[in-house]
């Protein structure tokens, strides 16, 4: 029987490809939706958890964390229009204006 | 879908998960954006059908419409609107730190997994019959998340409200044409 904890090690597995992808890309795109997989991995451990005790607290959780998450894409995706504006460019290290 | 569930959850538990996370490594590590998005849409539906063994019917719908319909076809606007101008996409498209970020997330991996499982032997026993029902009767699950969402949940349901017009009004002025912002040497003049 699949419990919690298979759940959460898909879920592991999902948010440390997030966080590798957020990492090594030098793209703004492939770091924004690098980001989408974390919050993937979130709302897995979400509904794993809500389905285990029974509370349907975790998935209205859920809810506000897709609902956040098409916030960040919406402003993200502003910014990198932005940024293509402002330097012709969405590669993230050519935006290094603020290193010291 | 009972039938499925009920009786192949397993084997649908793993068909999922691994295909969840070849998406996931497709979306890290594919060169092309535009196959990056349709990696990533992959994951999303894989992981709308983990929704579903769980039970979460109603944020299986949400996930493929918000994420599937919505987020990605945004994400697809952006990179045909950037497309046309520059993006090779063979151009190096790695950071020069990729192995140790690798390394990095890998452990990362490591130390929340052995968090998370601890966890994870936590208190249990909740019936599934408690996500699909009203005060006591069985009437599904939208309605009762629905329920919970409008009782308990009423004032955070509202402060994201005011989150998303935030967001709104963040997009709309990050889009606007400022000549402030032009790049230098004015290409964007119309």
């Amino acid at each position: 029987m699949i419990g919690a904890a298979h759940y959460v090690a898909l879920s592991v597995i999902l948010f440390a490809l997030g966080v590798i992808g957020v990492m090594v890309r030098r793209n703004m795109i492939m770091v924004l939706m690098a980001l989408e997989l974390i919050f993937n991995a979130a709302n897995l451990n979400l509904i794993a958890f809500s389905d285990r005790l029974g509370d349907l607290s975790g998935q209205v959780l859920a809810i506000f964390v897709i609902t956040i998450a098409a916030a960040e894409a919406a402003i993200g995706l502003g910014l990198i229009i932005a940024l293509m504006r402002l330097k012709d460019t969405i590669t993230l290290d050519d935006a290094d204006e603020m290193r010291g | 879908m009972d039938f499925l569930t009920a009786h192949f959850a397993t084997i649908l538990f793993y068909i999922l998960a691994a295909l969840t996370v070849a998406g996931g490594v497709g979306v890290i590590a594919l060169k092309n954006p535009v196959h990056c998005a349709l990696s990533l849409l992959a994951t999303f539906l894989m992981v709308a059908g983990l929704f579903v063994l769980r039970h979460a019917e109603f944020l299986a719908a949400v996930q493929v419409l918000v994420y599937a319909g919505g987020i990605l076809v945004l994400f697809l606007f952006v990179i045909m609107l950037v497309n046309i101008k520059r993006m090779q996409p063979e151009q190096v498209f790695l950071s020069r730190l990729a192995p140790a970020a690798v390394m990095a997330g890998v452990l990362l991996g490591g130390i929340m997994a052995c968090l998370l499982l601890i966890g994870s032997f936590g208190p249990t026993g909740g019936a599934t019959a408690a996500l699909q029902s009203v005060q006591g009767q069985n009437l599904g699950n939208t309605e009762a998340v629905g329920w919970v969402l409008y009782t308990k949940y009423l004032v955070p349901f509202e402060v994201v409200s005011v989150v998303l017009l935030v967001a709104m009004i963040g997009a709309i002025i990050f889009g606007r044409r400022d000549p402030a912002l032009e790049g230098r040497g004015g290409r964007m003049e119309r």
